[in-house]
């Protein structure tokens, strides 16, 4: 059994061994190689492809390097998987949160919700799911990301169902959905929406851009400038109070 | 003896003190041990400027501005250097809670001819000032010789070519030494009288009248000449007004004698760094007493702490271009170490450990006093927070670990310059610079010539033809030549060290240390990340030396990756690891003057510039004249794995018995990459220092600013008038760097969420 899982290899485009804005405390992120969605405000587009340059880790090794940054986690830290999309490498990911519990470390995952299944298993090792939800309704989901909602809604029934605790995220783009409507729409939304422990806006940033040429891969939203991050606050001060949060 | 609580007089000064072994003997830590009361609470008590501070301030502010412009506001060339060779001096007379400047006026500085008169000439020259010729002459018959003539009658070949080459520089050779801690404290608590019964009583002692050797011909010399600086501490103190020579009977008292201590050691020594050692929570005992009698508020406290600080800030010394050079920012290291632990669960905090931070709000940031927190996981959460807070605020704070230094020097210990401890009152340093470890890889690979110059520097290396660097044969050619340079290396701090202490003794400050006091001589390494590298290439990748037509290689070949300092890989950590271990195990080899017990620090202050500037290109792809590392700091922008990966790097380098003298790492984050508010940033910082010193590290500078914020102040100076940022062990104000300073501070990593 153990040969078996040594042999499961992750596809990992970076660490961040200092993430302080991924989850609660002081995190190990791990970046994973491989997204299905096309967001137009990407800015990783070098995380799209799962072939593309990375490295390949065994969930020991990872587990290993994880350990050395113990110190720094206290109470609340951990690690968090993020990417490109974790829930698109199942097995490596069910394996490395298996043994982050097994050494006692805090686990999240920061997902926009696009994978292939086992989510009963990958949510029972997970203690906080950071969730991007990109838009609250079909069409303009499949705007900016060019893909239905439809997988995103049945990882989002998983979390509901075993009762895993969400932090929710939305990056908000200038013209796109910077405005009261979209709040309201996403505060509705929100609402029915159990277990939220959290709920943050993203001002949308262009510096991403420089990876797109680099790739020689188009930039959709070309002079679109960076979101105000004044006028960010204001709508997520907006959002919460409808919510009834104080963040 | 005179039983010290018999005497009624003392009960004025020491009513309310607990405790009797310090009164016996002199003993400021068990004074401070038996009376101080540690406080756990939080800000919320602490007081704003008073309006006298404000006042001073505001004229001192004018002063500092007018200085940022000119370098240099003024020097005295008629008085020279000693404790009582000036007239009192004020900023604001009425306004002035504590008293006394170096010269008669603010920001004027001192001549000290002492450590040579070629150098006080070459300052001079730079600003276009002249010695008075009358008081050179005296100065010349009156003086035999310099500090900086006999290290020069003595100094071997082989010293004099290291150190043209840029193998071993920043002797200090041509300046005062410097890194001495007086206990300052011991004026306030005993007054000088006492302090020059107990040197009198050493002088009558068997051991000092049992004469057989040059040592005991010398210590007696040298009491003697502590007793009679001790006499003119007390004479200066009162051109102000002041009678020192009896204790402090009160808190204003204690922080003006400590000051007049400390101001004596100033207006002796241009040592490079002349640290303050751990005054706070002593001075808080006061504080405390004065409040419990009622006649102190928090406002006067506060005033007392700020305008102490005031009188800090204002040190100068007058500096030769070439010294601005290897310590940029015109650093006078008045470091002053703050918290720590008493033992496993009780802090050193106090009160006045939070009004010394708080210092840094009420009259801005800056970069002295150097401010040193001793951290300890086991401090209070409070006083923690406190500091992570300031640090975000004003960048004004470095940090070192209490949990690492206390099992070697006990808890009454303090930091000379960056990261220098040693037992307050006990302990010495010989400091000594550093030696160029990149510089020496080189000479390994070129027969022991320099790369620059093509110099024969290093004999008995051989030659090495391989077209491919071969790992084994390196390592084995470059620890050789690390044997060979430090014998060079020790025989040229012998020298200094003896000569120093015949020609600028100095007398005030070590009245105010133990009679028998221990010696550690402070070797130091620049480069460490460049020549781990640089072996971690020829290890793991393959690399061509191009050699000249001398067979001097100038450029290097690199085909393949290999794993860098500074990502937590051990493949390539354990090479500096070993590096440091065998540079300190050869240096062990040689004896030391005065039985001084021999340390190593990789620290660099901002020479990692300047001994760039005079290597050549190394086998890690770092090319001729780029700068170094500071410290102990991976290269810029190599730690790729996040800031924690890069921390995790320089915490194996190990402290004790080996990298003694500290390891100095300079941190650098953006605020966002710190957490989207204050009170995250707060924690995560707090996060960051218990889980990097839990590793064993001992020194961290942490700086939260963005990498925009010094290119605009680069370039417009004007509107960051108080910008500090940490650099190597201090801080400066960042419109006194130089170009090149400024370009390489800004070409560090900042550690964001990005990597590289």
């Amino acid at each position: 059994m153990v040969i078996f899982m040594d042999e499961i290899k992750g596809k990992i485009r970076s660490f961040e061994s200092m993430g302080l804005v991924d989850g609660p405390g002081i995190r190990f992120v791990v970046f994973m190689q491989g997204c299905e969605l096309r967001c137009l405000y990407c800015h990783n587009p070098d995380t799209w492809n799962k072939d593309f340059f990375s490295e390949e880790i065994s969930p020991k090794n990872l587990i290993k390097k994880i350990n050395r940054f113990k110190p720094y986690f206290g109470t609340e830290g951990g690690v968090t998987f993020s990417g490109g999309e974790p829930l698109l490498q199942p097995k490596f990911l069910i394996e490395c949160l298996r043994l982050c519990k097994k050494n006692n470390i805090h686990t999240a995952i920061d997902t926009a919700g696009v994978g292939f299944g086992n989510y009963d298993e990958i949510l029972s090792l997970t203690d906080l799911v950071i969730l991007d939800i990109k838009a609250v309704k079909e069409d303009e989901y499949k705007f900016i990301t060019g893909q239905s909602m439809k997988r995103f809604n049945i990882f989002l029934d998983a979390c509901q169902r075993l009762g895993t605790k969400l932090w929710l995220r939305q990056v908000i783009v200038p013209g796109i959905n910077d405005d009261k409507q979209h709040m309201i729409a996403l505060r509705d939304y929100i609402k029915t929406i159990k277990n939220v422990e959290k709920v943050e806006l993203l001002p949308y940033k262009t510096i991403g851009v420089t990876k797109y040429k680099a790739l020689k891969l188009p930039y959709r939203l070309e002079g679109v400038s960076d979101m105000d991050e004044k006028k960010c606050k204001e709508l997520e001060k907006f959002l919460l109070d409808g919510l009834g949060f104080n963040n | 003896m005179k039983k010290i609580d018999e005497n009624c007089e003392n009960d004025r000064f020491y009513q309310g003190f607990k405790g009797k072994t310090w009164k016996e003997e002199i003993n400021v830590s068990d004074f401070i041990d038996s009376n101080y009361k540690e406080y756990r609470g939080d800000d919320s008590f602490l007081a704003g400027k008073s309006k006298k501070t404000a006042k001073v301030w505001a004229k001192c502010e004018k002063l500092l501005a007018l200085e940022r412009k000119k370098h240099l506001l003024d020097v005295d060339t008629v008085n020279m250097s000693g404790i009582n060779s000036f007239p009192a001096g004020y900023i604001d007379k009425a306004n002035e809670v504590i008293v006394g400047l170096q010269t008669d006026k603010p920001l004027k500085r001192i001549v000290n001819p002492y450590g040579g008169l070629r150098m006080v000439h070459n300052a001079l020259a730079a600003y276009n000032r002249t010695l008075d010729p009358a008081a050179e002459k005296v100065f010349s018959s009156m003086m035999r010789k310099t500090h900086n003539d006999g290290v020069f009658d003595a100094y071997t070949p082989n010293i004099r070519k290291a150190r043209s080459a840029g193998l071993i520089t920043g002797l200090p050779d041509a300046y005062g030494r410097g890194r001495i801690i007086g206990d300052y404290r011991r004026v306030a608590l005993y007054g000088i009288d006492r302090l020059i019964e107990e040197k009198q009583k050493d002088l009558l002692s068997d051991e000092l009248l049992d004469i057989d050797c040059e040592e005991d011909i010398r210590i007696r010399e040298e009491v003697s000449e502590q007793i009679r600086a001790l006499g003119k501490i007390k004479e200066m103190a009162k051109t102000y007004g002041y009678d020192i020579s009896k204790p402090a009977c009160n808190a204003k008292e204690a922080f003006q004698w400590t000051y007049f201590a400390y101001l004596a050691s100033v207006k002796e020594n241009n040592g490079a760094a002349m640290s303050l050692g751990r005054v706070s929570t002593f001075l808080d005992i006061y504080i405390e007493r004065d409040m419990a009698n009622g006649i102190l508020d928090e406002e006067g406290a506060q005033e007392l702490v700020d305008q102490f600080t005031i009188k800090l800030r204002l040190v100068r010394h007058l500096r030769t271009p070439e010294y601005d050079e290897i310590f940029g920012g015109d650093p006078t290291w008045v470091t002053e170490s703050i918290g720590g632990m008493l033992n496993e669960k009780k802090s050193l905090v106090t009160k006045n450990s939070f009004r010394f931070l708080h210092s840094l709000i009420n009259l801005d940031p800056s970069p002295e006093p150097n401010l040193t927190v001793l951290w300890s996981t086991r401090l209070p959460i409070n006083f923690k927070k406190y500091c992570a807070k300031i640090s975000i605020l004003t960048d004004s704070i470095q940090y070192e670990s209490d949990d690492v230094m206390s099992p070697i020097y006990g808890h009454d210990y303090a930091i000379a310059c960056c990261v220098s401890a040693m037992k307050v009152g006990k302990q010495m340093q010989f400091f000594g610079a550093r030696c160029n470890l990149a510089k020496s890889l080189l000479y390994s690979i070129n027969e022991g010539k320099d790369e620059k110059s093509g110099k024969q520097v290093v004999d008995g290396i051989e030659k090495m033809t391989d077209s491919v660097l071969n790992y084994e044969k390196v390592k084995k050619s470059y620890f050789k030549t690390l044997d060979i340079v430090a014998k060079t290396y020790v025989d040229a701090l012998n020298i200094i060290h003896f000569m120093h202490d015949k020609y600028a003794y100095e007398a005030g400050q070590m009245a105010l240390h133990d009679t028998f006091v221990e010696r550690l001589m402070a070797f130091g390494m620049a480069g460490l990340s460049v020549a781990t590298d640089s072996m971690s290439a020829i290890k793991y990748a393959k690399v061509k030396p191009i050699r000249n037509e001398d067979g001097i290689a100038t450029d290097f070949e690199i085909e393949g990756e290999f794993p860098k300092y500074g990502n937590d890989d051990d493949r390539v950590d354990k090479i500096a690891v070993e590096i440091v271990q065998h540079f300190i195990s050869t240096l062990k080899k040689h004896k030391l003057y005065r039985g001084a017990k021999h340390t190593l620090s990789a620290l660099t202050i901002t020479s990692n510039v300047m001994y760039g500037k005079k290597t050549g290109t190394t086998p890690d792809g770092r090319k001729a004249g780029e700068p170094f590392a500071p410290g102990a700091n991976p290269m810029h922008g190599r730690d790729c794995s996040g800031a924690l990966a890069s921390l995790n790097s320089v915490a194996k380098i190990p402290y004790c018995d080996c990298c003694q003298d500290g390891i100095s790492n300079t941190f650098s984050i953006i605020p966002n990459a710190l957490g989207h508010d204050m009170i995250s940033r707060v924690k995560n910082l707090v996060g960051i220092l218990d889980g990097y010193f839990v590793q064993g590290a001992q020194h961290i500078n942490v700086n939260v600013l963005d990498r925009e914020k010094l290119i605009d102040a680069m370039n417009h100076p004007d509107k960051y008038p108080t910008l500090t940022i940490r650099v190597s062990g201090y801080a400066v104000n960042f419109n006194k760097l130089s170009r090149a300073h400024q370009e390489e501070v800004i070409a560090r990593t900042f550690h964001n969420r990005i990597g590289c």
